[in-house]
């Protein structure tokens, strides 16, 4: 009796048969019209929603956030002058400066967490809207989609903005604080990224993409 | 719903984490693959108590240095000054500047506090197999799931600061050891939350419903 398997699971017959992720409660997940969502009787998770037109404004909304987070990286988030001397910094320049201070690793996680997480979520999102509107949606975009969660949770645009705009009011007391492009562009980019999640609905492209098992797919 | 009420598990099927499929494990297998997407799959997280348990006391160890140890330290002419956190949320209290102070405060010192009390009320009453108040435990932790990033607010307060403020020798802002020790925290609560599997919050109350169907 073997612990791990290479064999695949049998999927169940009842193809609207699940279990919440959150208490595992088996239930039949209704079909939903438009805007409708279903959610779990016992923990009330929110198993679906149905969105309309979802993958094109994903993918709109996607580009968008792409277009935003160039435009945060390129330019001068905040300056500051003082008594005829000045200085500014971008988003990439705090976490050097971080480094070059000797903090290696907390430049590592603020560099992974406002620039390096943020492009992946925003890349994998395009890529999988972008396979999705293929007839047949390719394995590899269920390999994106298994970890396009996981650059969600450890990205923190909307952290750092508050951050930044709590360090500009600190630093207004000292000195003038001039806001720079990058930070309008990740003004916008926080609600961009949030109406990309909120469109973005991985169940529609589950359902069509390529299984591993396709012996097993119905 | 009580007497319909069955898991995945006492079913004998499995949920992917990843695409949702439900499927059966062939027999005597308890970790099979998923047939759509390949994912690795378990009835439940493995060791999911023991490494919740391990990153949260990782953490708790943590909160001690993040909060004696300088985040920040400030050099002008007179001489260098070194801020602990709730030193800065002092510092940002002015008649002006107190909204700011209070969203520091509740970000970096009662947020991370609160997170670790929750984790450990969560991980201790599923341990002792807590027959009650799944939904409220359900909700308690998706709220520590929520709301945990948002202590990271603090390392980038100070990130930022340090970054702009080189005005030498005028004045200089420099990161301190504790801003290691506090993202640690926040990061290490964060991996105790995803390590944490919220369907052993049901286990127990579950199987009592089936018994008493």
């Amino acid at each position: 009796m073997s612990r791990r398997s290479e064999l695949h699971n049998r999927p169940v017959e009842d193809a609207a048969l699940i279990a919440c992720p959150d208490c595992d409660l088996v239930q039949r997940l209704p079909s939903l019209g438009p805007g409708v969502s279903a959610r779990c009787p016992r923990c009330d998770f929110e198993l679906a929603r149905e969105r309309e037109s979802s993958l094109q404004r994903t993918l709109a909304l996607g580009v968008g956030a792409a277009i935003l987070f160039v435009i945060a990286n390129s330019f001068p988030m905040l300056g500051l002058s003082v008594v005829g001397r000045s200085a500014e910094t971008t988003v990439f320049g705090g976490a050097m400066h971080l480094w070059n201070d000797g903090r290696e690793i907390v430049a590592v996680l603020v560099l992974f967490t406002v620039i390096i997480a943020p492009a992946l979520q925003i890349g994998f999102v395009i890529a999988i809207a972008l396979a999705a509107h293929l007839s047949r949606v390719p394995r590899w975009a269920g390999a994106l989609l298994r970890h396009q969660p996981l650059t969600r949770t450890w990205s923190m645009i909307e952290v750092m903005l508050l951050g930044v705009l709590v360090a500009l009011v600190k630093i207004a007391e000292l000195a003038h604080v001039i806001p720079g492009i990058a930070l309008f562009a990740l003004g916008a980019l926080t609600f961009v990224l949030a109406a990309v999640q909120a469109a973005f609905d991985p169940r529609e492209v589950w359902e069509r993409v390529a299984w591993v098992d396709a012996d097993a797919q119905r | 719903m009580t007497e319909s009420a069955v898991s995945a598990l006492q079913l004998g099927l499995q949920s992917c984490k990843s695409c949702g499929l439900l499927s059966r494990p062939p027999a005597g297998v308890e970790e099979g693959r998923c047939p759509r997407c390949d994912e690795s799959l378990e009835f439940r997280e493995r060791q999911s108590l023991q490494r919740a348990w391990a990153f949260l006391i990782a953490a708790a160890v943590c909160y001690v240095p993040a909060n004696i140890l300088p985040v920040l330290s400030t050099t002008t002419a007179t001489g260098t000054d070194s801020d602990t956190i709730i030193q800065g949320v002092a510092l940002l209290w002015s008649p002006t500047g107190w909204p700011l102070a209070i969203i520091v405060l509740v970000a970096s010192i009662m947020i991370p506090s609160a997170k670790i009390l929750s984790l450990g009320y969560l991980l201790i009453t599923v341990e002792r197999g807590a027959l009650t108040s799944g939904e409220q435990r359900t909700r308690l932790y998706r709220i520590v799931e929520f709301i945990g990033r948002w202590s990271m607010v603090d390392v980038f307060v100070d990130t930022f600061t340090a970054s702009l403020v080189q005005l030498q020798p005028l004045m200089s802002v420099e990161p301190g050891p504790g801003l290691f020790f506090f993202a640690s925290v926040v990061v290490l609560t964060m991996l105790a939350v995803e390590s944490f599997d919220p369907r052993l919050i049901w286990d127990a109350s579950g199987a009592s419903g089936i018994a008493h169907a």
